[in-house]
């Protein structure tokens, strides 16, 4: 299982270095008399990074206040009153949160609500910048184009999750490292192994950390993130965001970090599937498709010699 | 002529029905329509503001009307052909839109103005049965109160008659699903759409306050008649 855990702390690693030093700070607040329980906070949300008013008039003063000020906060309280003396107090909240997830098994554990709504607010705050907007870079467009065939293929993509996910969630671009659904299995055909860009949407609280993807921005498509300035009008939301609001450069800084992890965790994998391929070709055991193996060896030394092209 | 008669009663008909029932198409698919609310947008202020009332049931519920209109008629296109997977790829969009047409035309019908009796308590039949079922009407108001406001995202809150266990129970349903996704015999009473559209813009993120404000302006007589009918 070395998979699993190489993911839980890869995706520490991303709370961790998402987080600003002021968050994520476990900050156990002790009143002078011992009889008195005042209330202990372990986890704080990140401050806001630019004023309140900053992302007018595309989200208002009011919306980032009502926001971040009330519904994120209600979050922190709850949290905080809940994991006193439980088997989560003193995590961080990454691992609070991938802890309490359950695997997705039933339903998650009550923290787990509260503790994703903080990480993923934090997160959406900071794939916003006043004045964003704009156009991804030369090299992030590459990457665009081959994931998505397009800039406006991607738009789309983003327009269909936003109103395709049918209640209260998020949409999300993230990177990932295979084919397949979860990035702790890896594909067969080694060609699909490739780390890729994803448009996912999720319900409600649940974010693509707890299936090992590496979210690179994040769209609140709650009613609450909307209403007050495009009451029903959800496309113009996402639309709005993505035009004049989501920073880029934030989106190409966290896709860097992923891959160089991507990097870390997987190039020794493929490092030892090479060599497993040369022993079981040197020992000319039969194969039952002799094309594909030599295909295998062909994928495996390209995706090597420029991994993920960034 | 007589085949026209029959049409323009049937037609008649569906509008008396409030729209939940489709129209008839003389071919293809049937289609559904917004249901006319029975009160005025700011007639159940102040519990529910004219605002709201307004945006809800022009823009969401037909929203909803229209996109399953939409769903309907590719449902019937793929079918036609025998499209197995675009049939099974259109069910999420369905249930959806479908199921917000269902229950938003059910949610219109449970208020009224407090003038027109809105907020005025059950007797008789569904009363007693509340008594028997929860105790007394403050605690199933206090149940309803507490599910709705602890439902996680979006969703609705129900009092639902179990037609087989012949009993009354409050249920949670999320999204757009619709009572029947909880069990087969349930029949809607009253649901509350605990969804942010249905008290943002007055509320804010304090649900509860919707929540408690809102009985004020329910419409027991029709729950009572739907108990009736359903028990008879």
């Amino acid at each position: 299982m070395n998979d699993v855990a190489d993911d839980e702390s890869a995706s520490d690693a991303e709370t961790e270095e998402n987080a600003d030093a002021n968050g994520d700070t476990v900050d156990a607040l002790e009143s002078s008399d011992p009889d008195e329980v005042g209330p202990v906070t372990w986890i704080e949300q990140q401050p806001l990074p630019y004023p309140s008013d900053a992302l007018e008039p595309y989200i208002s003063k009011e919306t980032v206040e009502q926001h971040w000020g009330i519904h994120q906060h209600i979050h922190v309280e709850r949290l905080n009153g809940m994991i006193g003396g439980s088997e989560w107090e003193g995590m961080s909240l990454g691992q609070m949160m991938l802890s309490s997830f359950n695997e997705g098994r039933e339903a998650p554990h009550p923290p787990f609500f509260h503790a994703a709504q903080i990480w993923n607010h934090d997160f959406y705050w900071r794939s916003m910048q006043p004045g964003g907007g704009s156009k991804p870079s030369e090299r992030l467009l590459k990457f665009i184009k081959r994931d998505f065939g397009s800039y406006d293929g991607m738009i789309q993509q983003f327009m269909d999750a936003a109103l395709t996910q049918f209640g209260s969630g998020w949409v999300w671009l993230s990177y990932k490292g295979s084919k397949l659904p979860h990035v702790n299995s890896r594909s067969p055909i080694p060609s699909d192994n490739y780390g890729r860009l994803v448009i996912s949407k999720t319900p409600n609280a649940i974010n693509p950390l707890v299936w090992g993807h590496s979210p690179l921005l994040a769209i609140d498509v709650w009613e609450h993130a909307y209403y007050l300035d495009y009451e029903d009008r959800r496309a113009d939301y996402v639309s709005t965001f993505l035009e004049k609001l989501l920073s880029w450069e934030t989106v190409e800084s966290r896709l860097k970090k992923a891959v160089i992890r991507a990097i870390e965790r997987d190039g020794h994998v493929s490092r030892k599937h090479v060599r497993k391929q040369l022993l079981a070709q040197g020992k000319s055991r039969i194969r039952a498709r002799p094309q594909q193996a030599n295909e295998n060896a062909r994928g495996q030394t390209s995706s090597q010699e420029k991994p993920l092209g960034v | 002529m007589a085949l026209r008669t029959l049409a323009s009663r049937k037609a008649l008909v569906a509008a008396a029905l409030g729209g939940a029932r489709p129209l008839p198409a003389a071919r293809g698919v049937a289609t559904f329509a917004l249901p006319d609310l029975t009160y005025d947008y700011g007639a159940l202020e102040p519990a529910i503001s004219g605002e709201i009332m307004q945006l809800h049931h022009q823009k969401h519920h037909a929203a909803y009307v229209a996109n399953y209109n939409k769903a309907l008629e590719k449902l019937d296109a793929a079918v036609a052909k025998g499209d197995a997977s675009a049939v099974v790829q259109l069910q999420s969009v369905i249930k959806f839109n479908g199921g917000g047409h269902v229950n938003h035309s059910i949610f219109w019908k449970n208020l009224k103005p407090v003038s027109e009796g809105g907020g005025e308590p059950p007797h008789e039949k569904l009363g007693w049965a509340i008594d028997e079922d929860f105790g007394s009407f403050e605690a199933l108001v206090k149940k309803v109160n507490a599910e709705g406001a602890a439902l996680q995202g979006s969703g609705w809150v129900w009092l639902a008659l179990d037609k087989e266990a012949k009993k009354l129970r409050v249920e949670t349903t999320a999204n757009q699903d619709p009572l029947v996704t909880k069990g087969i015999n349930l029949v809607p009473l009253l649901g509350i759409d605990v969804w942010e559209h249905a008290y943002y813009l007055q509320y804010k993120n304090v649900r509860p306050d919707y929540l408690s404000n809102i009985w004020k302006v329910m419409n027991w007589k029709y729950a009572g008649e739907v108990y009736e009918n359903a028990t008879a």
